[in-house]
């Protein structure tokens, strides 16, 4: 049958890995990156890196465009008119603005989770299915343990494995956004963007779904928007700040937290405006 | 093999061929979904096309031989092969103007008395029921004008209804057939007033009337007039609840409650009947009210445009 | 001075007083017209209507309304299995695809304008376009009339409910690589399929009270006619007009035309009942 592109890929991504063992690999990388919405410029020459299997952070305040780069990381903004980029974004260092590149297929490869919940209007079983039955086709009991594995992963499955028919959206806050997290991971993303995933949820569920990030982690490399400094400082590894649209300075957390090299981020990190 | 650029060529290295080509396969769908869709609007805009055409060519003959005569003619006689319009255009006008004169005060009345004064436990069902009435069959309206209507106004007024059928009569009739409409429309409307521009009015002292006088009407003007002319477009356009009570004297009278006919009225009761002239004819009164109803509904939608427009 | 006792505010109170009267004797006059219609209705219908008014065709003497009844639900069913298809597939062009363009708003306004145009001109359309090529007043015909009445029912409907659909949900199904054709017919019409449904309950409850439309189409029939839309098709609305009209010197067909009126409202007030528990199906 067909032959599984993910799975192929991370093997062969895992083999260069192993190579260049000691040194973490670079999974994007994003090459001096300009975005408009009309005339308006919201992504202003970023340039960074984002290693593999790490967490990153983006922090900053309302507007800084933080949300508007990870869209870009799985061309989101294509889904709407009036939106330009310029500049390069590479994964696994082929360029995903390239022509020709199949938008479904790279966002298959870099999933996504929103702010807000986005259960579909399905039961919570063909909602971890439907990403799944997009690229694979699995007998029953395949897709079965799939989707089980996928809830665990996230770990919603104890709560939910006795009403997987019933409709997604009559889950809690926490348990939808885990619900998405589990749709998210079932299709074996190589990168997982989540767009301050915690905002709409309370502080139990956000602690369920840090711990949840800091396991997955060992098998994704995750980027995270998030409004909460406290957030970035527990669960990243990396903490990029941005601020009107630029990248100010992008470092290792405990770095960014403790000696900034910048005085925007100090400002910012110790709440002196905004 | 040559391939649109929706398909996937090399981007992000390596695909298998079963993957490439089951995603060529979703793109080509994506692609003809899209274009049968718009295929199907596309439709609705051929169709008006197609209503306009089909209207002008088969009424081209009675244009030809009538001109401008046909609105100035003031009778419709078969038998002589006179056709005017007058008659016809002065009993829709008249008709449909008496009935909103009736309709609104009563529908505006009702939808007042519905989102400001009603007890809560009678609220939803008036308005539920409301909305249903606005379902029931025009024809049943009409059965009942002629059927209690016209009777009871022959037999307690019978020096202003002599034969209790007449323009009035129907006029009367469309406007009990479009109250339940106009309230709905305009009940809905008043509903969009958030509560706390009604609260603050209140809270200056204002009694419920300065309430709805001062602030309700004037935010939702424009709904309120785009309800009325959405509902003066069915009473022009209506042809059962008319037919039958309307009198259907085909000589143009200029009195408010004689006998009389309507555009639709008269090519109910004479298209199944008719041929050559008259026919061209009665398909030309059917432009005429279509170009009128035309319009009317797109001054209400103009007026609309703003405001909720859940009802047809 | 007590505020109560000011001429001033004793003016407002009076004025309040008044309107608040009128409003009130508003309803009770418009309810007491659309009461007074469905108390005849009732009373009228129900001695005209017995079993055998359901099995039996129509007749110039006595008979029953079976085959109006027939032909009214077969039309009505066709024409709203054809205008599901246009209407959800225009309307969904709408909502998903038109984006801001001109075309979209042209066809949006032509739309609004076909959802209330008269329907008699509907009527004459299918007249000049179906039945005189055809030679012969058809069902299809008949069929043909009321999908032109119902698609702008649908296409309005389909339009709004996707609208309400969050474009996060078509962003989260687009982030798992699901193509844009995908994303409609799997997540966003699950999520509309309540409401979508209760718009074509609605356009189904209208056009089938609809009589002027079926004048020069359909016509109508004294026999039975189960499925040959071909021919001249029997419907309930185009029977009651006749009995009141032409029929109406035969006392039984009259009486038969209020037990057929009946039928047809009290159908048409449960469809509408039906309608509003799809819709608040609807979470």
């Amino acid at each position: 049958m067909t032959a599984d592109i993910h799975l192929d890929q991370k093997r062969n991504a895992g083999a260069a890995e192993a190579a260049a063992a000691p040194q973490i690999a670079t999974k994007l990388r994003v090459n001096d990156l300009n975005l408009f919405y009309g005339k308006f410029q919201a992504i202003k020459n970023v340039t960074m890196e984002i290693p593999e299997r790490q967490v990153t952070a983006f922090i900053g305040p309302s507007g800084c465009g933080k949300s508007t780069l990870i869209r870009c990381f799985n061309r989101i903004h294509d889904l709407y008119e009036g939106i330009r980029t310029e500049g390069q974004i590479l994964l696994d260092e082929h360029d995903i603005y390239e022509a020709g590149v199949d938008l479904n297929l790279l966002r298959s490869r870099v999933g996504m989770v929103f702010q807000k919940p986005t259960p579909f209007p399905m039961s919570v079983f063909d909602n971890v299915a439907f990403g799944i039955r997009l690229y694979e086709k699995l007998s029953a009991r395949d897709l079965e343990e799939r989707v089980e594995w996928a809830l665990r992963k996230a770990a919603l499955w104890n709560e939910v494995k006795d009403k997987l028919k019933q409709s997604g959206q009559a889950l809690s806050g926490g348990q939808q956004q885990r619900l998405c997290i589990a749709r998210t991971i079932a299709v074996k993303p190589e990168v997982i963007l989540l767009d301050e995933p915690t905002s709409a949820l309370d502080p139990i569920s956000t602690g369920y779904i840090e711990d949840l990030i800091n396991e997955l982690k060992k098998d994704y490399t995750i980027v995270i928007v998030t409004h909460n400094m406290q957030q970035a400082a527990r669960i990243s590894d990396i903490t990029a700040f941005m601020y009107l649209g630029s990248l100010i300075e992008c470092d290792d957390t405990t770095k960014i937290f403790t000696q900034p090299r910048e005085s925007q981020t100090e400002d910012y990190i110790t709440g002196r405006y905004g | 093999m040559a391939t649109t650029n929706a398909t996937p060529t090399s981007g992000l290295g390596r695909l298998s061929d079963a993957t490439r080509r089951r995603l060529q396969r979703k793109a080509r769908i994506d692609v003809w979904f899209e274009r049968t869709l718009f295929a199907f609007a596309f439709a609705v805009l051929l169709l008006l096309g197609a209503i306009i055409a089909s209207l002008m060519l088969s009424s081209w003959p009675a244009i030809q031989r009538f001109g401008l005569d046909f609105f100035t003619e003031n009778r419709w006689a078969a038998n002589v092969e006179v056709f005017g319009a007058l008659p016809a255009i002065y009993g829709t006008l008249l008709t449909s103007f008496i009935a909103i004169v009736i309709a609104v005060p009563v529908s505006f009345g009702i939808a007042i008395f519905l989102t400001e004064q009603c007890p809560g436990f009678l609220r939803q069902p008036l308005s539920t029921l409301i909305e249903l009435l606005a379902g029931i069959p025009s024809i049943i309206y009409g059965m009942w004008g002629m059927e209690v209507l016209a009777p009871l106004l022959r037999t307690w007024f019978p020096s202003v209804f002599p034969a209790g059928t007449g323009l009035a009569t129907a006029g009367i009739i469309l406007a009990v057939m479009i109250i339940p409409f106009i309230t709905a429309v305009s009940r809905d409307v008043i509903n969009t007033v958030p509560a706390v521009m009604r609260e603050s009015a209140y809270g200056l002292g204002c009694t419920t009337w300065e309430v709805t006088r001062r602030v309700i009407l004037p935010s939702v003007k424009g709904g309120l007039v785009g309800g009325v002319v959405l509902g003066l477009g069915r009473a022009l356009g209506e042809t059962m609840a008319v037919t039958f009570v309307i009198g259907n004297n085909l000589f143009l009278n200029t009195t408010l409650t004689g006998q009389g006919t309507s555009i639709a009225a008269l090519i109910a009761n004479q298209f199944s009947e008719s041929d050559g002239t008259q026919r061209s004819a009665l398909l030309a009164l059917g432009l005429i009210l279509f170009l009128i109803t035309f319009a009317v509904l797109a001054f209400a939608r103009y007026l609309l445009r703003n405001s909720t427009g859940r009802h047809a | 001075m007590d505020i109560n006792q000011t001429p001033l505010y004793r003016r407002r109170k009076r004025l309040n007083q008044l309107v608040m009267v009128l409003c009130q004797l508003a309803t009770v006059i418009g309810f007491i017209f659309l009461f007074a219609i469905l108390f005849t209705l009732v009373t009228k219908g129900i001695g005209a209507i017995s079993p055998s008014t359901f099995v039996e065709r129509t007749r110039m003497n006595g008979g029953g309304l079976g085959n109006a009844i027939w032909g009214t639900f077969l039309m009505t069913c066709a024409a709203t299995v054809i205008g599901t298809v246009i209407g959800v597939a225009a309307g969904t062009w709408l909502a998903e695809y038109s984006g801001k363009g001109l075309m979209a708003k042209v066809i949006r306004f032509i739309n609004d304008i076909l959802l209330s145009a008269p329907s008699i001109i509907i009527g004459l359309f299918i007249y000049a376009v179906v039945v005189v090529p055809m030679g012969n007043f058809s069902g299809w015909a008949g069929v043909l009339a009321l999908t032109v009445i119902i698609v702008p029912v649908v296409i309005r409907s389909t339009e709004d409910m996707l609208r309400l659909i969050p474009n996060s949900l078509r962003e989260a199904a687009a982030a798992l690589g699901a193509h844009r054709w995908w994303i409609i017919v799997r997540v966003c019409y699950s999520g509309a399929r309540a409401g979508i449904m209760t718009g074509i309950l609605l356009g189904f409850a209208r056009i089938s009270g609809e009589t002027a439309p079926l004048l020069f189409t359909s016509l109508n029939s004294n026999q039975w006619n189960f499925f040959d839309l071909g021919s001249e098709m029997a419907n309930l609305p185009m029977t009651i007009y006749q009995n009141m009209t032409i029929n109406a010197f035969i006392p039984d067909l009259v009486a038969l035309a209020w037990g057929g009126a009946l039928i047809l409202t009290a159908a048409i007030l449960i469809l509408n009942i039906a309608a509003r528990y799809f819709s608040r199906q609807r979470s």
